[in-house]
C-alpha cells in the first residue's frame, strides 16, 4: 500500500547562535536522516525522551519546517517542490493538536471563530454552513452547542483540548499529528480525550502521529510504535512487538524505567548510564553507545543504519540487529 | 503515636472575593521511615497540604482549622522564628521545578553551605565540605568540582538532585516530595524515584510522596492517600488500595488509566470534569460523577471512617 505520509532520509539542522555576517557557533543536530511511512487510517507512536527530535520530526512532516535534505512526501506526492496554493491546498489534508490546551487557543477568539478559522481561511462553504459545520464539529468532540459563543478561558484543560481537536478536524483533514496531546491533563480527563481521538480516528479514518513520552498511552493508542533517541529512529515494530520483544537496549532501559501500577509487580531495571548527550555534539558511531550497557567497539565507529527485519520490524543497533 | 500527625486541616483560599475551602477534614498519621503517597488530580488539594506543614501558604491563604503535630509538637501554633529552624531539619521539601526553589546566582556548593550554616554551628569550610557530601550522597558525579557549579550549567536531572541534596542536608525527619519527577523523562524519573527510596532506607526519614501518577505510588509507597475536591476520600497500604479500592473515585481512577501491558479496547474515562474549587459540588464532591451517587450524597461531605482494618474510606455507599 502507498503510504500516505512519508519521510525519506529527512534531516533537520538549526544553526545556534551567529550573526548575520557570521557564522553559526554550533548547529543542533535535530533529525538525522529519517526515513518513516505511516500507511493511510495507521496510528503511529512517536516516543522519545524531551529533546530526541520527535516534535520537529512531526513538524517536518507537514511541512512546518524545512528540512535541511532529504524529503517529505503526503499522498505519493513531495511536499517539498509546491508553491504556496499547492501547499495551502494539501494543508487542509495535515493538521496538528499541541499539547498545551491553554497556550494553543487565542484568548481574543470566541470558541466558534476558533474552531471555523480553517474553514474560513480555506474559504469552505457559506457563513451560515460554517456556523453549522463548527455545531457539528463541538457535538462531535462532546462540547455543547452554545460553547461557539463563549471564551476559551471559560473552559477547563480538557474541554480545551476538545476545542483544539474540533478546530484540527474542521477542515476534514486526513492525516493530524497529536504532539503530547493529552500529556498536560489530568488522569481522569485524560482517558475521556485519548477515547475521542480513538473514535473521531475510526470514525473519519484518519491516520495519525501520536508523540508522546508516555509509553502507557502509546501502547494503547498506536498500531505500529516508533522510537527516537537524538535524532535517529533506534527502532520501529509493530505494537506488540515493542512492548514484548524490544531489541533496542534504548528501548528496553524506557520500557524497564516506566512505572507499574502493580505493587505485586517485582520492579527490574535496565538502567542508563550518564545523561542525553548534547544533539550540538552527538557521540560519534550509535548516538547511543556512552549510556548503553551493550555498547561494543564498532559502536563508537559507526553509526547503526536502521534495518528492516521480518514482523516489520527494524532496529539499529549492532549487537542486537533485526532479526531476518 | 507517629512522628508527623496531622489532624482535621482545613485551609481558606480567596477566590473572586469569598473563601473557598481549599482542605477540609485532611488527616492522617505518617512514621518513620515510612512512604505515603498522596494522590490527586488537579486541584484536589495535594500541594495545599504540603505548603500548610511547610507553612509556606500564599500570603492570602488563612489555615482555618486543624493540627500538624511533628514529634507531638504542633506547628501551627509556632511562631514563624521557631517554624524556620523547623523547616529544614524537622521537614523539608522537595519541587517539580527545580529552578524554582535554587537560587540561579549561587553556586550549588554554596546554597547547600548556607542552608546547613542556618541549622548547625559550622565554620565556613565544614558546612562547605557538607555540602560536598550530600551531593556526593545524591550521584553527583566529582562533588568537590561539581559543587561550583551554578543551577543552568546542570541538566534537569541533576537540579532534581542538587535541591534533594539541599531537602537532606540538615537530615529532616520528614521529607515531602511534590511531583518530583513529573518534569523529568522516564529513564531520570526512576533514577530520582530510586534515589529517594535510598536515602529513606539509609536515614530512616518519613517520605510524603505527592504525585498523579498511580504507577509511582504503586513501585514507592507504603501507604496511598487518595484527595478529591480538598479531601482525601480512601487511605490504605498500597496493595490494598490497588487490589481492594473501596471509594468510586479510586476504582474509576484505576480503570481510567492506561497500564503497560494491560490491553482494553477503550479506557474507562470518569465522565465530567475535575471539580474547580469556587464551583465545589454540595455534599461529597465526587457525587456528580459518581455511578453509585444517591440523592443522600449531595447532603454533606462523608467522613473518612474505617471500613476494614487500616483501611479509611469517605463513602456513604461503602
Amino acid at each position: 500500500m502507498t503510504p500516505l505520509v512519508e519521510a525519506r532520509a529527512v534531516r533537520k539542522h538549526f544553526p545556534l547562535g551567529g550573526g548575520w555576517f557570521s557564522r553559526p557557533r554550533a548547529v543542533v543536530r535535530a533529525v538525522e536522516d529519517v526515513s518513516l511511512a505511516i500507511a493511510p487510517g495507521e496510528t503511529l507512536g512517536l516516543v522519545g525522551e524531551s529533546g530526541c527530535g520527535k516534535s520537529t520530526l512531526g513538524r517536518l512532516l507537514l511541512r512546518l519546517l524545512e528540512p535541511t535534505a532529504g524529503d517529505v512526501r503526503f499522498d505519493g506526492r513531495s511536499l517539498l517542490g509546491l508553491d504556496a496554493r499547492a501547499l495551502r491546498a494539501v494543508r487542509r489534508e495535515m493538521q496538528i493538536v499541541f499539547q498545551d490546551p491553554y497556550g494553543s487557543l487565542d484568548p481574543h477568539m470566541r470558541v466558534g471563530s476558533i474552531v471555523g478559522e480553517g474553514l474560513a481561511i480555506h474559504r469552505l462553504g457559506t457563513r451560515a454552513e460554517r456556523r453549522r459545520r463548527v455545531e457539528e464539529l463541538l457535538a462531535l468532540v462532546g462540547l455543547p452547542p452554545d460553547a461557539a459563543r463563549r471564551w476559551p478561558h471559560e473552559f477547563s484543560g480538557g474541554q480545551r483540548q476538545r476545542i483544539s481537536i474540533a478546530r484540527a478536524l474542521a477542515v476534514e483533514p486526513r492525516f493530524v499529528v497529536a504532539d503530547e496531546a493529552v500529556s498536560a491533563l489530568d488522569v481522569s480527563i485524560q482517558a475521556q480525550i485519548i477515547n475521542l481521538l480513538q473514535d473521531l480516528k475510526r470514525r473519519l479514518g484518519l491516520t495519525l502521529l501520536f508523540i508522546s513520552h508516555d509509553l502507557r498511552v502509546v501502547e494503547h493508542v498506536s498500531d505500529r510504535v516508533a522510537i527516537m533517541y537524538l535524532g535517529r529512529l533506534v527502532e520501529v515494530a509493530p505494537r506488540d512487538r515493542i512492548y514484548t520483544q524490544a531489541r533496542h537496549p534504548y528501548t528496553r532501559a524506557l520500557l524497564s524505567a516506566v512505572p507499574v501500577a502493580d505493587p505485586h509487580r517485582p520492579r527490574r531495571r535496565e538502567p542508563l548510564r550518564g545523561e542525553l548527550p548534547s544533539a550540538t555534539a552527538p557521540p560519534p558511531g550509535c548516538a547511543f553507545h556512552p549510556r548503553c550497557p551493550h555498547a561494543e567497539d564498532v559502536c563508537r565507529r559507526l553509526v547503526p543504519p536502521l534495518e528492516q527485519g521480518r514482523d516489520g520490524h527494524a532496529v539499529a543497533c549492532h549487537v542486537f540487529p533485526a532479526e531476518r | 503515636m507517629a512522628l508527623l500527625e496531622v489532624h482535621d486541616l482545613a485551609l481558606g483560599l480567596p477566590l473572586d472575593g469569598r473563601v473557598v475551602r481549599a482542605l477540609d477534614g485532611v488527616s492522617f498519621g505518617l512514621d518513620r521511615g515510612r512512604v505515603l503517597g498522596l494522590v490527586g488530580e488537579s486541584g484536589s488539594g495535594k500541594t495545599m497540604t504540603a505548603l500548610c506543614l511547610m507553612r509556606l501558604l500564599p500570603p492570602a491563604a488563612r489555615i482555618l482549622g486543624g493540627q500538624v503535630l511533628l514529634d507531638g509538637r504542633d506547628l501551627l501554633a509556632l511562631p514563624e522564628r521557631e517554624m524556620r529552624a523547623v523547616r529544614g531539619a524537622g521537614l523539608a521539601m522537595i519541587f517539580q521545578e527545580p529552578m524554582t526553589a535554587l537560587n540561579p546566582v549561587l553556586t550549588v556548593g554554596r546554597q547547600i553551605a548556607e542552608a546547613v550554616a542556618l541549622h548547625r554551628p559550622l565554620g565556613r569550610r565544614a558546612a562547605w565540605e557538607r555540602a560536598v557530601a550530600v551531593l556526593g550522597e545524591v550521584g553527583f558525579p566529582d562533588p568537590e568540582r561539581r559543587a561550583r557549579d551554578y543551577p543552568h550549567q546542570l541538566s534537569g536531572g541533576m537540579r532534581q538532585r542538587a535541591m534533594i541534596a539541599m531537602a537532606i542536608s540538615c537530615e529532616p525527619k520528614v521529607l515531602i516530595a511534590d511531583e518530583p519527577t513529573t518534569a523529568l523523562d522516564v529513564t531520570i524519573q526512576a533514577e530520582i524515584l530510586d534515589l529517594l527510596a535510598a536515602l529513606r532506607a539509609r536515614h530512616g526519614m518519613a517520605l510524603l510522596l505527592i504525585t498523579h501518577d498511580l504507577g509511582v505510588v504503586a513501585e514507592h509507597a507504603d501507604e496511598v492517600a487518595i484527595m478529591y475536591g480538598g479531601r482525601i476520600v480512601e487511605h490504605a497500604a498500597t496493595a490494598e488500595v490497588f487490589d481492594h479500592a473501596l471509594h468510586p473515585y479510586t476504582q474509576a481512577l484505576l480503570r481510567s488509566m492506561p497500564a503497560l501491558g494491560r490491553r482494553q479496547e477503550r479506557l474507562e474515562a470518569i465522565p465530567g470534569q475535575v471539580p474547580d474549587l469556587r464551583r465545589l459540588p454540595r455534599g461529597c464532591a465526587f457525587h456528580d460523577r459518581c455511578p453509585r451517587a444517591i440523592a443522600e450524597c449531595r447532603l454533606a461531605p462523608p467522613p473518612l471512617e474505617e471500613k476494614a482494618p487500616g483501611h479509611r474510606v469517605a463513602c456513604i455507599r461503602v
